[in-house]
C-alpha cells in the first residue's frame, strides 16, 4: 500500500473533495504531472483539464479549468477556478466553457492570443476525453 | 379621540404588517443560512489563495519585473470606488453604513486633490450616492436578477475593474462592502484591491518554513494569478455582503415584527378602555333617565 496524503480541491463556490489519496494526476500548464505523498514542495498553474485522484475508494476524476495546485508532502491542494465532477459535467455546461474560452480568445491582446487560443484547445481536450463535442 | 372603528382599523393595519415583517423575518433568516453558507464554503478557496499569494507576492515586491497589479502605477492620483451594497432595501442600517463609509472616503481623498471615481454595486447605494456623488459615477453593476452570486459575477466584474486598470483610469482601487460579524453586527469595510495587498496575511511559507519550486516561474505564475486575486477579493466581499444583508434585514424585520406587537398591545388597551366608557356613558344615560322619570 503506497503511502497516502492529505488531497483538497477546492473551487471559490465548495469544497469539492478532502479525502486521502496516494497519488494525484494534475493537469500543469507546462505539462501533466502525478504527486504522490512526501513530494517535493512545488505550486504549479494549471491548464482546464482532467484531475485524477486515485483514493482509497478508487479512482476520481474533476474537471478543472485554470488555477494553480499547491503540492507539500504532506498533502495536495487544487485550487481551481472552476471545478466539478467528471460526471456532472455535461453538454450545456461544455457550452458554456467553450464560449467563454472563444470569447475570451478573440477579445485578447496579441501576447495573449497564443495562450487563450491553447485554453480554448485544451478544452476540446478534455471534452473529448469525456465523450462530449466541443462546437469550437 | 379616535373612534372605536378608528381605532378597530388601526389595529386590523398593524396586525397585518406584523405579518408581513414577521414573514420577512423568517425568509431572511432562510436565505441568511444559504448566504452563511456559500460564504463559509468560500473560505478554505480564499484563504489558501491569500497565503500562496502572499508569498509570492513577498519575493516579488520591490522587484522592478513585479505585475503592475501589485506594484501599482506609482501614483494615488486617481481612486476607484466599488461600492457594494443590496438590491432591496428594508435592511435597517446596512445600505447607510456602507455608503457613508464611502462618502467619507471619497470626501477625504477629494479634499486632498484627488480624482475621485465610483463604480456602484446594488442599486440602493447607487440612489443614495446619487444626490452629491453622480459626477463621480463610472459605471454601475446590476445585480437584482442574479439570485445566488457565483464566481462568475465577481470574475465579470474583476475583468471589467482589471480593464479599466490597464487602460489607465484609475491607480488605487477599494472595495467597501459589510463584513459579517453576527446577525446584529456587519462591519463597513473598506479593502484595497489594486495594487493588490497582502500584508496580514501569513504565508504559507512562513507557516510550513517550506521552499516552494514554482512552475511556471514566479513571476509568470504571479502574473497569472493576480487577476484572480482580485476576482477573489470581489467575490467573498459580495459573498460577505450578501449574508450581512441577510442579517440585517433579519434583525431590522424581527425588531419591526416587536414594535408591531407593542404597538398592538396599546392599541388593544386604548380599544378597550374606549369601548367602556362608550358602555358606561349609555348606562349613565338610561339609568338617569329612568330616574328622571
Amino acid at each position: 500500500m503506497a503511502d497516502m496524503m492529505q488531497f483538497d480541491l477546492v473551487s471559490p463556490e465548495r469544497r469539492l473533495a478532502s479525502v486521502e489519496a496516494s497519488a494525484v494526476q494534475i493537469p500543469g500548464a507546462d505539462g501533466d504531472f502525478t504527486a504522490m505523498a512526501n513530494h517535493a514542495p512545488v505550486i504549479a498553474t494549471l491548464r482546464p483539464g482532467i484531475v485524477t485522484v486515485q483514493g482509497a475508494n478508487g479512482e476520481e476524476k474533476f474537471v478543472v479549468t485554470g488555477g494553480f495546485a499547491e503540492i507539500s508532502p504532506e498533502g495536495t491542494s487544487v485550487l481551481a477556478e472552476r471545478a466539478m465532477p467528471a460526471g456532472e459535467m455535461t453538454q450545456e455546461v461544455l457550452d458554456d466553457f467553450v464560449t467563454a474560452a472563444v470569447a475570451a480568445r478573440d477579445n485578447a491582446t496579441p501576447e495573449m492570443h497564443d495562450q487563450l487560443a491553447k485554453q480554448v484547445g485544451d478544452i476540446a481536450l478534455v471534452a473529448s476525453e469525456l465523450g462530449l463535442q466541443a462546437k469550437v | 379621540m379616535p373612534s372605536l372603528k378608528d381605532l378597530k382599523n388601526r389595529i386590523d393595519s398593524v396586525k397585518s404588517t406584523r405579518k408581513i415583517t414577521k414573514a420577512m423575518q423568517m425568509v431572511a433568516a432562510a436565505k441568511l443560512r444559504r448566504a452563511q453558507d456559500a460564504a463559509e464554503a468560500s473560505r478554505p478557496y480564499t484563504e489558501r489563495f491569500n497565503a500562496v499569494m502572499a508569498g509570492l507576492a513577498k519575493a516579488a515586491a520591490g522587484s522592478e519585473a513585479a505585475p503592475k497589479l501589485l506594484r501599482g502605477t506609482g501614483s494615488d492620483k486617481v481612486q476607484l470606488l466599488i461600492v457594494m451594497t443590496s438590491e432591496r432595501g428594508l435592511c435597517g442600517g446596512f445600505n447607510s453604513s456602507i455608503v457613508k463609509k464611502a462618502k467619507s472616503h471619497a470626501d477625504k481623498l477629494v479634499a486632498e486633490g484627488k480624482t475621485v471615481k465610483i463604480i456602484t454595486v446594488g442599486k440602493k447605494g447607487r440612489e443614495q450616492l446619487k444626490r452629491d456623488y453622480s459626477e463621480y459615477f463610472l459605471d454601475h453593476v446590476d445585480l437584482s436578477d442574479v439570485r445566488h452570486i457565483g464566481y462568475d459575477n465577481a470574475q465579470s466584474l474583476a475583468r471589467d475593474v482589471i480593464a479599466r486598470f490597464d487602460a489607465d483610469e484609475f491607480d488605487v482601487a477599494t472595495i467597501f462592502f459589510n463584513r459579517f460579524q453576527s446577525v446584529v453586527s456587519q462591519i463597513p469595510t473598506a479593502q484595497q484591491i489594486i495594487p493588490a495587498k497582502f500584508d496580514e496575511v501569513e504565508s504559507e511559507a512562513e507557516q510550513t518554513g517550506m521552499v516552494y519550486d514554482y512552475e511556471p516561474s514566479e513571476e509568470v505564475l504571479l502574473a497569472t494569478l493576480l487577476p484572480s486575486g482580485v476576482a477573489t477579493a470581489i467575490f467573498s466581499a459580495l459573498l460577505e455582503n450578501a449574508a450581512s444583508e441577510q442579517g440585517a434585514r433579519m434583525s431590522a424585520m424581527d425588531n419591526a415584527t416587536r414594535n408591531a406587537g407593542d404597538m398592538i398591545e396599546g392599541l388593544t388597551i386604548q380599544y378597550n378602555r374606549s369601548r367602556q366608557a362608550v358602555i358606561t356613558n349609555e348606562l349613565i344615560e338610561i339609568i338617569s333617565g329612568a330616574e328622571a322619570l
